[in-house]
């Protein structure tokens, strides 16, 4: 085993979660689990990060920042997808304003349902994300930079000129 | 004068103590809080882990200010260590914190721009009771060199209790703990992200660990200094006091900088005035 | 002899070549004198060092005193009458009121005692004047040089502004002039005639754009300076009165503090005016107004150099006195408050003016203390700052050039717009704070001598608090240097020969004096401080070896740029999830563009000019009143 999955450092994002999950991830923090116990820290830097943990569905409003966020992490990263909304799009799957799980923006590593995820599942699923974590780096897979191919025009947006 | 084995043991030796001492002093604070914590060990996996990571950056001059800051954090703490002027340490201790600064404000990014003012601040504020600190221990030994005072025999700390007050109460903003973690923090994901640091990541990041850990030891050398006529009573002092600081650390929340600043200017004010007026004019205002 | 000839080449040829100066009409004929004469100056003041560093004092009575003190009252009354018509004529009648009062006080003393006075030497050299004629020589050149190019693209750039370099150059140069038979004068009415000149010179040359602010800043400066003559003369007349006559300045320091001292109160008031101490800070501020070649030699050569200089030649008369602590105080205080007024400052060459400020300060502090260790650090901060404040300035002249701003948040990114220029700037920045650096070794030195002196904690206490007010403005400044921005382009172009010329002297200086501090101290400080105080002060071999280590370090480093290395890979700064474009623009709420600004902290609330400068003015002159007193308590007492 080496270091990385010895010191998994996790960056949380919540993106159009109810918080019930967000609760139980914050959960796995408390006493009660410690997840520190196994090196896992909270960090509040994609750039420091290994796993990036997220709760809730794509919208308009986040989907730039979860690709955005997804990019800034540095090789070798994992994704964990918590919750059913993350997953697949949950009961708002249907919604006018809902695209999906995350997986229709991102590569997901893990995918952890429920609703909301208990505290033990998601520390089942970061333990899993370790094992795809070690296995990104043994193999030295690179991560594609992820462009929003649904909203071209977004992108090209923020790359646009002055006003 | 200046011993070279010293400073090659310090180079080597103390980021595994100061790993060690990053590591114990978390998991003593997870039991303050009621919990496992991780293994002693837990820094030295996390640097481990850091530089397997990819070499992400803003910009490249990161990495060399990063390379400059371990590099003369472990010049700093050789010199110290090997017996140097007390004086030159702390303008060598000086220069390294400025390569932190500069490489936080080389990435031209708002979260790390804002930790590095609030990292000059912090200097601003410790730095007039450093300095004193050095003047203090010199007024008490009659030298200024690390050797001479670490092996005189003269109880420093009773001459200068209230140097001693001040320089706990900055060595809380120099260890980066709550109530003064201003600069970075663990904890302040919400204001400043990562602080000085957002901007690192994977080696570099590593690298300004390490730095840290230097800088710990070197800090605790410097508590070592004042119980320096009596090691046995030194090592206890400096264990107790190190524990105090993370019962502070872990009792406190975070304060605004603006406290920071204008609290540890007051200390050393009014701590360095009186105990260097009441040294001065003890000794007959013989200095 | 040939020593005589060096010292009065030094002093005469600079008025040669101005006058040459303000008859050249074309430009190259101009460069060429600036350039020989520049040259000349410098070359002849290393010979001097070459020549005369181990041989302690000379005195010298070839010069006949007669004959040139006439010519010299004859021309200070014309002064006089110049400075009485530009006061009537701009109506400033603080100035009239002033130049008459100490006209008068000349003409009285000239009338009554000028036959009284002896004076066997009237020029002479030793190791400080050496030092002194070094700074101005080649620094002061330096500057002369870089003008050349600044003039050049100030006139091209400000044609509303009438092209009156003939005059410029020409009063460069004679201030030169002035500043060296200042430092080579034993006769203390021949300095006072060349402080006379110096203030003439900084009032032109502050004055030079004619704009009003110009103009008023010009009188201002005039009008603290002359207050400082004043102070001055009252010296001369006082010992021409009751000090049996003595006017050399080596029998005054020596004489005892009974005759010596009530006039070296009044010099050092004036000492305190010229060096620009609170209260009397704003001329310096002030003088910003005039051309950056100006500034750089009113605050790193000349002008504040003289005030610092005359304070440091009556140190052994202050020694342990409560005059000498009172002037310590001036300074320490001036220290403490310009340095924090200068974190308040976002315009640079503000910062540049309270950091001098600040500076001349510790200078004046350790003058005022007067033991020899104080001396030492004294006259290692003369040399280190002349030097790395010159830089600075040239440097912050050019850029201004470039990018139309003095502001600070406008440099933001230089390292990659203008990387050579920003490159000096920050060399220049490291020299005035960092460790390997001298001026950094000069606080040191400071440090370890307040310790030493009575009463020292005092001192040791303000000089740590404002060595950490200054860390932090220049740290912040260094800062916006360095920062690497992604979307700007190299828009140095052609730096100007002669700008570029003195700038990579400058940078050059910075590192060879902090390489070669040892020899300067063992050759040249610690012989002088043997002299007049029979002690030497210096660095344990240990340190100086461990700071030449730094300083290799530091050279060292940069050239890791050169070794070859793997791509990393580049991530946009983090801006909380949003995408950015390369300039850092993000689309805000309702998909407006924004554009992010960062700029430094000014901490207005804690280091507002007006707040701290009131409370120095006041503190400062009650502490001089205190001074003056005591001087006249002791000695009739």
């Amino acid at each position: 085993m080496t270091y990385l999955a010895k010191s998994p450092w996790i960056f949380h994002y919540d993106a159009s979660s109810c918080n019930g999950c967000d609760i139980e991830i914050l959960a796995c923090l408390t006493p009660m689990y410690d997840v520190e116990r196994f090196g896992i820290i909270n960090t509040g830097n994609p750039k420091h990060a290994d796993i990036f943990v997220v709760t809730g569905s794509i919208n308009e409003a986040n989907r730039e920042v979860i690709q955005n966020l997804y990019n800034q992490m540095p090789d070798p990263k994992v994704v964990v997808a918590v919750g059913i909304c993350a997953c697949s799009g949950g009961v708002f799957r249907e919604c006018y304003n809902v695209a999906g799980g995350i997986d229709k923006l991102i590569p997901v590593d893990v995918y952890v349902p429920g609703c909301a995820a208990r505290p033990e599942s998601i520390i089942d699923g970061i333990v899993t994300a370790l094992g795809v974590l070690e296995e990104k780096r043994s193999k030295n897979i690179h991560s594609k930079v992820v462009t929003d191919h649904e909203r071209p025009e977004r992108h090209n947006h923020a790359q646009g000129g002055a006003q | 004068m200046i011993d070279i084995i010293m400073a090659i043991v310090f180079v080597l030796v103390a980021p595994v103590i100061g790993g060690l001492v990053a590591g114990i002093d978390r998991k003593v604070t997870a039991h303050m809080q009621g919990r496992v914590g991780p293994s002693v060990f837990q820094p030295f996996w996390d640097v481990g882990k850091l530089f397997e990571k990819e070499n992400a950056v803003v910009n490249e001059t990161q990495i060399f200010y990063a390379i400059c800051y371990v590099l003369f954090m472990a010049f700093t703490g050789a010199l110290f260590f090997s017996g140097g002027d007390l004086l030159l340490v702390i303008f060598a201790l000086t220069l390294s914190q400025v390569f932190l600064v500069l490489g936080a404000f080389a990435a031209n990014s708002p979260y790390s721009y804002v930790g590095a003012e609030r990292e000059l601040l912090q200097i601003m504020a410790y730095e007039p009771m450093v300095i004193l600190t050095a003047v203090g221990m010199f007024v008490a030994t009659r030298s200024f060199n690390v050797a001479d005072i670490a092996t005189t025999t003269i109880p420093v700390v009773l001459l200068i209790p209230g140097i001693f007050l001040g320089f706990l109460y900055t060595l809380t903003i120099k260890l980066r703990k709550s109530p003064f973690d201003i600069s970075t923090s663990h904890h302040a994901h919400q204001e400043i992200v990562k602080g000085v640091t957002t901007e690192f990541s994977g080696p570099s990041l590593g690298l300004i660990e390490i730095t840290h850990w230097y800088e710990t030891v070197l800090l605790l050398g410097f508590l070592y200094l004042f119980f320096g006529w009596n090691p046995l009573l030194a090592v206890v002092a400096v264990i107790v006091l190190y524990l105090l600081e993370i019962l502070i650390d872990n009792t406190n929340a975070r304060m605004r900088w603006q406290f920071a600043v204008k609290s540890a200017w007051l200390v050393a004010l009014v701590a360095g005035f009186i105990n260097l007026a009441a040294l001065y004019f003890l000794s007959g205002g013989v200095s | 002899m040939q020593f005589v000839q060096l010292l009065v080449f030094l002093i005469l040829f600079p008025l040669i070549a101005a006058f040459f100066l303000l008859i050249a009409r074309k430009d190259l004929e101009r460069e060429w004198i600036v350039k020989l004469s520049a040259l000349a100056i410098g070359i002849v003041s290393v010979y001097l060092l070459i020549t005369t560093y181990d041989k302690g004092t000379l005195l010298i009575s070839a010069i006949p005193a007669e004959p040139t003190g006439l010519v010299m009252f004859i021309l200070e009354m014309l002064i006089a009458v110049y400075i009485l018509y530009l006061g009537i004529k701009h109506k400033k009648w603080l100035v009239v009121g002033l130049i008459l009062v100490q006209s008068v006080m000349m003409l009285y003393f000239e009338l009554v005692y000028s036959h009284s006075v002896h004076v066997q030497a009237n020029l002479f050299s030793d190791e400080l004047s050496i030092i002194m004629a070094l700074i101005i020589g080649i620094i002061g050149s330096l500057i002369c040089v870089y003008s050349l190019g600044y003039m050049k693209f100030f006139h091209e750039h400000h044609p509303e502004m009438p092209d009156k370099r003939t005059w410029f150059f020409g009063t460069m140069f004679l201030f030169l002039s002035g500043m060296f038979g200042l430092v080579f004068s034993n006769n203390i009415i021949w300095v006072y005639f060349f402080w006379e000149i110096t203030t003439l010179c900084s009032f032109l040359l502050i004055g030079y754009t004619k704009t009003e602010e110009a103009t008023n800043n010009a009188f201002l400066a005039l009008w603290m300076n002359l207050l400082g003559g004043i102070a001055f003369a009252g010296a001369i007349i006082w010992l021409a009165m009751f000090g049996n006559g003595i006017m050399g300045l080596d029998a005054l320091t020596t004489s005892g503090k009974v005759i010596a001292l009530i006039p070296a109160a009044l010099i050092g008031f004036a000492g305190l005016t010229k060096a620009a101490q609170l209260p009397f800070s704003a001329w310096l501020v002030g003088a910003m107004v005039a051309p950056t070649p100006v500034s750089a030699l009113l605050h790193s050569s000349t002008m504040v150099k003289a005030g610092v200089y005359i304070i440091v030649r009556f140190a052994p008369v202050f020694d342990s006195t409560v005059t000498g602590y009172m002037i310590a105080m001036v300074g320490a205080l001036t220290f403490l408050l310009a340095s924090g007024i200068a974190i308040s400052q976002s315009n640079a060459k503000r910062v540049l003016a309270y950091s001098t400020i600040a500076n001349l300060g510790l200078i004046v502090a350790c003058a005022g203390i007067g033991t020899y260790e104080a001396i030492w650090a004294a006259i290692l901060l003369i040399v280190f700052h002349a030097i790395s404040k010159s830089l600075l300035f040239l440097a912050t002249g050019t850029v201004e050039h470039r990018i139309k701003s003095r502001e600070i948040d406008d440099m933001n990114g230089l390292i990659v717009r203008m990387p050579k220029i920003a490159a000096m700037m920050v060399i220049g920045i490291a020299g005035m704070f960092l460790l390997p650096f001298g001026m950094l070794i000069s606080k040191w030195a400071a440090i370890r001598a307040f310790i030493d002196a009575p009463y020292g904690f005092v001192f040791v206490i303000m000089l740590a608090f404002g060595s950490a007010l200054t860390l932090f403005f220049w740290a912040k400044w260094m800062g916006k240097i360095i920062a690497v921005t992604s979307d700007s382009k190299n828009i140095e172009g052609e730096v100007d020969r002669s700008e570029w010329a003195a700038l990579v002297s400058l940078a050059g200086l910075t590192f060879v004096t902090t390489l070669v501090f040892p020899m300067l101290s063992t050759h040249l400080l610690e012989p002088f401080l043997m002299t007049n105080y029979g002690h030497i002060a210096q660095l344990s071999q240990d340190n100086i070896i461990i700071m030449i280590l730094m300083l290799f370090l530091l050279m060292v480093m940069p050239l890791s740029i050169l070794l070859p290395k793997h791509k990393h890979r580049h991530l946009a700064p983090y801006m909380g999830g949003r995408t950015t474009t390369a300039d850092m623009r993000f689309s805000g709420s309702l998909g407006v563009q924004k554009k992010t600004v960062l700029s430094n902290y000014y901490l207005q609330d804690w280091f507002g000019e007006k707040k701290l400068k009131s409370w120095g003015i006041w503190l400062c002159s009650a502490v001089i009143c205190i001074m003056i007193l005591s001087a006249v308590f002791r000695v009739v007492m």
